[in-house]
């Protein structure tokens, strides 16, 4: 680790970055976990699960019964006896069989895809749906990767339990049973012999098995490392190279995939010896059946012996052991790495939203925009308000403005009129609705929030506009970009209205992406705008081209706009001067400047700030 | 063939165990045929021959030859494996030193995610090539060579008879392949639609909540959600229709041995054991012919992973560094004289006859629209581009005669977007500069007015930033990313835009102990508020790739230019404001 004690050391580069790797990948079974995952099969409780458990149920049959035809009946009897016309129609029947077998295979891999593509589709819907709903707090603390992870890998890991883990478990337990009770059937003597080799199998597929699974999850992280250096170096290869750390980082990369070597070497030496040992287990068996078989057979029937049938089918099942063996250890490791995801899943499914629906809520008919807060007090933390008994009256169509400096209160009042959280006392009303009577979207489809950043999707910039309000023609779309002056600079673009963006919106600079939120917030037509420093960080002309887009927006609205520029500020109805969540003073710009209190102050210093540079 | 010889010097020096894992795999095959062979042994002699006494011999030869396999098959195994990861180990950290050689000008081009996929999965598509691939086909070969041999030792017809169903299979097995990779294309394609569809949900939250489009949302995801699960399921109906049909055709072929070669055992032209070890030795012929299209695609696609690999390996290098590149300290007189900068060739100019002199201690104002050229300026100083026509000169010497890592050493970048590392405070501060001490951190964190956050964050200057850290805004990452400049003691120092999410009291601050820093030194500052640069030594205006106006705030100010009109946009509210109430 780099720290104060090292700062001079030659290597300290070798350790320069550090990256947090996954939550633990699997966890100790857990019953209630496994009811809850089990709900999501109870859709297909009554089509697709019994119907795949049919289609598994009658291949295994077959499985099962054709090595006794050959061995008890075609070598035992048929070609003992030289019985051709016994012969042909046991082979017509196992034709037969096999033609049931392929049917019910068919229809097995079907089945059992549906229902867990079903059940994996149910449970992702479930998951976004409920995470759309949860508020910014959440979406606050977690980086978006997490949250990723979450409702795509965690939810595919997953798909193998619900596809055909579950089948798989019934059908090897089937095959296992019904192959030991045959073989004691047939002669319980040499299955007893055989079953010497069963715990040595078990062992081989668990212990031996999650040894090399640890191994090979050491392999993952170290690999999980690598890849988030690779990532995050290629992000900030312009930073490396401006301070020529390339060689720096190409040591640093050498340890981490030196690292990653190692891991994936010692992961495969050990992995290595899983396929010799299976086989020596299955030698072992063999040997037995050969020496212990042989000696049974010279013995004949009558002595307590076997046939040579018998023998052979013994021969037969011998090998047909080791896949559901193998096939049950793997399944346990399956359930382990599920019950970790699911315990992340379950995380974000009893996470609440912290604004609640009440069941007689209703809906705002005909918002005008009157806003009131009485007496409204709020703190996202135990402990630190952020807002103090706070009383404001803003009409309908009214223009105000929230001043002050960063964790003043000025985004809370926004947030608080959007009803993303409740005030702790008092109420914020609309219209004199207490906004915890009604739809939340009801209210939000009035409400529309323009941010300093705003978020670009991938797709066109028609899409992207009429994301304000899905409903919206083509024409309306381009009239809404023309009448907040976006217009010009998506003509100009390749293909117009219809020019892909990406992610992000890379090929526009920040004030063309500013204009399209505008387009954007317009086509929503809400009733009460509020805009979060929304001009922050523009170039000036293109600023001024916003100023203008702005008044136009405005217009016949209830406004709030929280803003640095004096401009937008000074035309306002109303400004409100905030510090930790307390109003100073208010009034319109003529009166606060007369006032000479805080807003004086703050448009002094400002000034002063402007000439001293 | 050419990729893999192209690619040879990342795997050849490892070739001994690639021929000892081969050398391994011959004995893995060879024993393996024998197990039928002892099968047929005990049943014809011990069995029919009332021979019990070579029980001991024959399960001790099995016990040994087992052994023997034992071994080989671990070998076989490991050794392959070391082939494949030592080579991609070589090859992967020649793929990163390259990536760190590349120009902006490749980097502008190249998309993140399209270069992580080319080192993750097309170099582990090539290392599965390497490890198993190409054993496999050997041993598919070898084994069904082998087996085949056997059975046309024991009876001819047989042997025959059941290699009638092998070309049904080899026909059921490539059409299976060539049906199912392109639905897995899809699979994979529509995961990452709907992985793009949740991604761009999750970071444009806000929007999404400000404009409460939540349920418009869950519609989106839900058709991507079920255009994964349809593709999943298209894909599942070809595995359904398949594979019983292979396991059919196989057991199929089983029936047949069994109606054939019980008529060979009765009519007494075949021994019973001899037909056990048909049975056994079908299976070596069928498995692996199921999978011989698996190893032919995994071939194919070794192959477009090698090229798309080859591709950033032969990517050109444009900076290349001259052989006696000069070593020299740099004092930071940046000179341009007519310099044009072009991006893309037959594109416009970015910039056009650029001319300017900055000896140290000066500092520059760049001003202009996005896209006026104010960025590359500051870039061609670096020589992360080169210009096209002109000379970019440092000392009075083209940048090009510089040592690049000294050359750039002696700049201190801050950068529009400020990029900062998974690492603590301290070490991205530390950054430009591994050999910094903690002081000289601090001094450059308190300069940068970064001190102060830094101190109250629980583990101060040991807070871990990146994805999982501490979120930090972006007037705070800046201040990091202006501290880190600091670090490196440049002499020229260039800030493109990079206080524009301080709030005015802290750039004003920065400002100031900026000038004591740069005192003799040469600075660049790119802005968008007058206030950043008017007291630069000479200011640019820029306007499509040209110079415009030149000179001090003073006369830029009244000459009725762009900056002017710049100027008065920005400082109108201060009329008005000073037009109502006298200050």
């Amino acid at each position: 680790m780099a720290n104060t004690s090292n700062a001079k050391d030659k290597d300290r580069h070798l350790t320069r970055f550090h990256y947090t790797v996954d939550q633990a990948i699997e966890k100790q079974f857990n019953w209630t976990q496994m009811m809850r995952l089990l709900v999501y099969l109870k859709p297909y409780s009554k089509n697709y699960l019994p119907a795949a458990i049919i289609a598994m149920m009658i291949s295994t049959a077959v499985r099962l019964t054709v090595p006794i035809l050959i061995g008890k009946v075609a070598i035992d009897i048929a070609i003992k006896n030289k019985d051709t016309t016994m012969l042909t129609y046991l082979v017509v029947g196992i034709g037969l069989l096999y033609l049931l077998s392929f049917v019910g295979n068919t229809f097995r891999i079907k089945w059992v895809n549906i229902l867990g593509q079903n059940v994996i589709y149910d449970l992702r819907q479930h998951l976004f749906s409920h995470v759309q709903r949860l508020s910014h707090r959440f979406f606050d603390s977690r980086s978006a990767g997490s949250i990723l992870v979450r409702i795509m890998n965690d939810i595919n890991s997953l798909q193998e339990l619900f596809t055909n883990g579950i089948i798989n478990l019934l059908m090897d337990v089937v095959t296992l049973i019904g192959i030991i009770v045959i073989l004691f059937v047939l002669s319980p003597k040499l299955a007893l012999a055989i079953m010497v080799i069963l715990p040595i199998m078990f062992y081989i597929s668990t212990k031996l098995r999650r040894n090399i699974r640890r191994s090979w999850q050491e392999v993952r992280i170290q690999q999980s490392r690598m890849n988030s250096h690779l990532n995050e170096g290629l992000q900030g290869m312009r930073i490396t190279q401006s301070f020529s750390q390339e060689k720096e980082n190409g040591e640093y990369f050498n340890g981490v995939n030196h690292g990653f070597f190692e891991s994936f070497r010692g992961a495969s030496k050990k992995s290595a010896m899983f396929r010799p040992l299976v086989e020596m287990c299955n030698a072992v068996g063999t040997v037995i059946l050969i020496a212990y078989g042989a000696h049974l057979i010279l013995l004949g029937e009558a002595n307590g012996g076997i046939e040579l049938g018998t023998f052979v089918a013994f021969a037969f099942f011998l090998g047909m052991f080791w896949e559901p063996i193998s096939r049950l250890g793997q399944m346990y490791n399956q359930l382990l790495m599920a019950m970790a995801a699911s315990e992340r899943i379950f995380e974000f499914l009893d996470e609440k939203p912290n604004v609640d629906e009440k069941e007689n809520s209703y809906n705002i008919e005909e918002m005008k925009g009157h806003i009131e807060f009485d007496k409204v007090e709020f703190s996202y933390e135990e402990g630190r308000i952020a807002l103090h008994e706070i009383s404001l009256d803003i009409k309908q169509g009214q223009t105000i403005a929230l001043v002050g400096h960063t964790g003043s209160g000025k985004s809370t009042i926004a947030n608080l009129i959007s009803r993303f959280y409740d005030p702790t006392k008092g109420v914020v009303k609309i219209d004199g609705h207490d906004l915890r009577d009604v739809k939340i979207n009801s209210l939000r489809q009035k409400i529309s929030v323009v941010l300093q950043d705003t978020f670009i999707f991938s797709g066109t910039i028609m899409e992207n506009i009429r994301f304000g309000n899905p409903n919206a023609t083509d024409e309306e779309v381009m009239e809404a970009a023309k009448v907040v002056g976006a217009d010009d600079f998506i003509q100009r673009l390749g293909e117009g209205y219809g020019t892909e963006v990406e992610e992000r919106g890379s090929i526009l600079s920040a004030g063309e992406r500013q204009l399209l939120s505008f387009a954007r917030a317009l086509l929503a037509d809400p009733t009460i705008l509020i805009l979060d420093e929304a001009t922050a960080s523009i170039d000036t002309e293109t600023e001024v081209k916003i100023q203008k887009a702005l008044n136009r927006l405005l217009k016949g609205r209830t406004a709030i706009i929280i803003a640095h520029r004096l401009s937008t500020i000074r035309e306002s109805d109303n400004i409100f001067v905030l510090e930790n969540g307390k109003v100073l003073e208010n009034g319109n710009h003529e009166e606060l400047m007369a006032k000479r209190g805080e807003y004086f102050g703050l448009v002094k210093s400002q000034f002063q700030m402007l000439d001293a540079m | 063939m050419n990729t893999f010889k192209k690619l040879k010097q990342f795997y050849w020096p490892y070739k001994k165990y690639f021929i000892l894992s081969l050398v391994f795999l011959v004995f893995v095959t060879a024993i393996t045929v024998v197990y039928p062979i002892i099968l047929q042994q005990t049943i014809d002699n011990v069995v029919y021959g009332d021979q019990y006494s070579l029980i001991p011999y024959i399960a001790g030869i099995f016990i040994l030859l087992m052994i023997v396999k034992g071994f080989a098959t671990y070998f076989h195994q490991y050794l392959g494996d070391l082939f494949g990861i030592v080579s991609v180990y070589k090859l992967r950290n020649a793929l990163y030193g390259k990536l760190q050689t590349l120009s902006f000008k490749y980097y502008d081009n190249a998309k993140t995610g399209d270069i992580m996929s080319r080192m993750t999965a097309d170099v582990e598509g090539f290392r599965f090539f390497l490890s198993a691939g190409f054993a496999e086909l050997i041993r598919i070969v070898l084994l069904i060579g082998l087996s085949l041999a056997v059975m046309f030792y024991y009876s001819i017809p047989l042997a025959l008879v059941t290699m009638a169903a092998m070309p049904f299979l080899i026909i059921v097995v490539f059409k299976f392949d060539k049906r199912v990779h392109p639905a897995f294309r899809k699979i994979r394609k529509s995961f990452g639609n709907l992985n793009t569809r949740v991604q761009e949900n999750i970071s444009g939250m806000n929007t999404v909540k400000s404009l409460s489009r939540e349920d418009f949302e869950i519609g989106r995801f839900s058709k991507n959600n079920d255009n994964y699960r349809q593709n999943y399921l298209k894909t599942s109906y070809i595995w359904a229709k398949y594979f019983p049909l292979m396991e059919f055709i196989g057991d199929v072929c089983a029936v047949a041995l069994l109606t054939f070669g019980g008529y060979l055992v009765i009519s007494g032209s075949l021994a019973p054991g001899e037909l056990v070890a048909f049975f056994s030795l079908v299976w070596y012929i069928m498995g692996p012919l199921m999978n011989l299209g698996f190893v032919v695609n995994q071939f194919s696609q070794a192959k477009a992973s090698g090229e798309r690999l080859l591709e950033i390996l032969d990517a050109k290098e444009d900076i290349v560094e001259k052989e006696d590149a000069l070593q020299t300290d740099i004092k930071g007189h940046v000179t341009f004289k007519d310099v044009t900068l072009t991006y893309i060739e037959d594109d416009d100019a970015a910039l056009k006859n650029i001319s300017f002199d900055a000896p140290p201690g000066k500092v520059i104002g760049l001003i202009g629209a996005t896209g006026s050229g104010k960025t590359s300026i500051t870039q061609l100083i670096t020589r992360f581009y080169e210009a096209e026509q002109g000379d970019v000169l440092i000392d009075g010497r083209p940048v090009v005669d510089y040592e690049l890592k000294k050359l750039r050493s002696s700049i201190g970048f801050v950068l529009q977007e400020p990029f900062l590392f998974s690492t603590s405070i301290r070490e991205n501060i530390a950054y430009g500069n591994p050999n910094v001490t903690d002081e000289q951190v601090i001094d450059a964190a308190k300069r940068a007015q970064a001190h102060d956050f830094i101190m109250e964050m629980p583990k101060g200057y040991d807070t871990m930033l990146g994805e999982r850290g501490m979120g930090l805004s972006g007037g705070q990452k800046q201040r990091i990313a202006i501290a880190r400049a600091i670090c490196v003691d440049p002499s020229i120092l260039v800030l493109d835009d990079a206080t524009s999410a301080v709030d005015m009291e802290t750039e004003f601050k920065i400002q100031k102990a900026l000038k004591e820093v740069m005192k003799g030194r040469t600075s660049f500052i790119i802005a968008h508020r007058i206030s950043s640069l008017k007291h630069a030594d000479e200011i640019l205006v820029l306007e499509d790739g040209k110079v415009v106006e030149r000179g001090v705030h003073e006369e830029l100010v009244s000459n009725n230019g762009t900056y002017q009109r710049i100027y008065d946009i920005q400082y109108q509210d201060r009329e008005a404001i000073l037009g109502t109430v006298q200050i």
